[in-house]
């Protein structure tokens, strides 16, 4: 009980953060304009001349490859430059409260970004009847890959003081992530290596997982990996936390 | 109250607290006399849980810090080095937020805010965001912090650092008294702090502790009974004779 009010304490501060700096709204902008531009204008959303935002998630790993990292580099690496971490660590709070208190602050920021694409969804079931269940796969997959990535800038930002560092090592992470299963990368890897070990390497990938989501086919394994990746990098961000302080 | 015994931290092959060992009871006020890089804050932070020690054992109120952090945390109050705060935080928003981790709810929250707000004097700024506070009350916003919930035990790396005179007086005579029926720790590098406020005084140097004992039996060391002289003697590098005596 005592460690769920100490999670959502925690959680509350990290968020209102967002909305008491300008963060918030240059982030809900930036994201609700580029998901608009990709989606109808890169995605030819009105051509393709099917009801389903297929034009609208196809773009979501490489969107959240930056702004995703932009919403989490702050997470630790503040906390380490105002010498704050000092204060939060010495509450009587574990440390693993204090990482997913964060983490589900900053994830439930970008599900509101997320959840603000709405007008996409009435758009297309105003101009067609798309399948909803469809739809709403999408955003369970979007929001799980979303995840994956903050969790991953959350390792990196408790490993440096220093936000710019922490965006680029989070950015270069999630790049392997995607590029591991991305169908180019792929295809060139086929051509030096047996097609066993490109399939376990695409495994690692993001975009192999992602995929059945965009299908509408909520798959066991697909939330399975997108949830280890999240226990995997909050588990190390508690250890790197940990080996930090012990010198 | 407070019992440390051979304490020990290693940064790599450096040792910053060298077998420090010591224990505080309720109603003293120990002073943390050393300079710069002498290990008063690693100990500090070592006795509040921030970083665990590399040998040693540590006793919070009967909780060892090692084996039974939240129960020992919840009995201490402190005041890091610097006094850090959230810089987008209101202090009325950051007081409440560390009340909240502290345990405290709804009237019990509003409470100890309010009296925590007082005797620290903050009411003109508590609407303020912390990053536009003066030196002096940011200090004193993370001082009202550390003594949000009443705490038994005081930890305060250098409590009047950065303050203007008259308010190194005022948290000087807040000290005292909060010393009289709490136990409280405090760094300085500055001497007169010391006699003003402290009932025994522990120098150390290096990591260790070369002298210990109330401020005027330090002074009575000194032929003309100065502390600074005393301090100098003591953690000069090379009075290895000085040392011995100490220990003798």
């Amino acid at each position: 009980m005592n460690a769920f009010a100490n999670i959502r304490t925690i959680m509350k501060r990290e968020l209102s953060g967002y909305f008491t700096s300008p963060i918030a709204y240059v982030f809900l902008v930036i994201f609700l304009l580029l998901t608009g531009f990709f989606t109808f204008t890169i995605g030819n959303f009105f051509e393709r001349g099917e009801a389903s935002l297929v034009s609208f998630f196809t773009w979501h790993p490489w969107l959240y490859l930056f702004l995703v990292p932009a919403v989490g580099m702050r997470l630790w690496s503040e906390e380490r430059r105002l010498g704050t971490m000092e204060l939060l660590l010495t509450m009587p709070i574990t440390s693993w409260q204090a990482i997913v208190g964060k983490f589900l602050a900053s994830w439930l920021f970008l599900a509101l970004a997320l959840a603000l694409t709405f007008p996409v969804v009435i758009t297309v079931n105003y101009f067609g009847d798309p399948d909803n269940g469809v739809i709403f796969a999408g955003y369970v997959g979007s929001l799980m890959l979303a995840g994956s990535y903050l969790a991953v800038t959350c390792m990196t930002s408790a490993l440096t003081r220093n936000q710019v560092i922490s965006f680029i090592l989070s950015v270069m992470i999630c790049l392997f992530l995607i590029l591991a299963g991305y169908t180019p990368v792929t295809d060139l890897l086929t051509r030096f290596v047996s097609p066993v070990v490109v399939d376990v390497v695409a495994a690692f990938s993001v975009m192999t997982h992602f995929e059945g989501f965009q299908r509408g086919v909520l798959d066991t394994r697909d939330v399975v990996f997108f949830a280890s990746v999240i226990g995997f990098m909050l588990f190390t961000t508690g250890v790197i936390i940990r080996n930090q302080r012990a010198g | 109250m407070i019992s440390v015994e051979h304490l020990v931290k290693a940064f790599g092959p450096k040792l910053a607290v060298n077998d420090v060992s010591f224990s505080v009871e309720r109603g003293e006020v120990l002073g943390f006399l050393g300079p710069n890089g002498a290990g008063k804050s690693t100990t500090m932070r070592m006795i509040t849980g921030y970083y665990p020690p590399t040998s040693g054992r540590i006793m919070v109120g009967g909780h060892d810090m090692v084996e039974d952090p939240i129960a020992a945390k919840r009995l201490i109050g402190y005041l890091p080095e610097n006094a850090p705060g959230y810089a987008d935080m209101t202090v009325n928003g950051f007081l409440n937020f560390c009340a909240e981790l502290r345990g405290l709810q709804g009237d019990a929250r509003k409470r100890a805010v309010h009296r925590a707000v007082e005797l620290c004097f903050l009411d003109s700024v508590l609407y303020q965001s912390i990053d536009t506070l003066s030196k002096g009350y940011k200090h004193r916003t993370c001082l009202a912090q550390s003594l949000i919930h009443d705490p038994d035990v005081l930890i305060l790396d250098e409590p009047t650092d950065g303050l203007d005179p008259n308010q190194k007086h005022e948290v000087r005579g807040l000290i005292k008294r909060l010393g009289e029926n709490k136990v409280v720790i405090f760094s300085t590098h500055i001497l007169e702090e010391v006699e003003a406020a402290c009932t025994r005084v522990i120098i150390i140097d290096r990591g260790r502790i070369v002298a210990s004992g109330t401020p005027a039996e330090l002074k009575a060391r000194s032929p003309e009974g100065k502390l600074d002289e005393v301090f100098r003697a003591i953690t000069l590098p090379d009075t290895v004779k000085v040392k011995a005596e100490a220990r003798a």
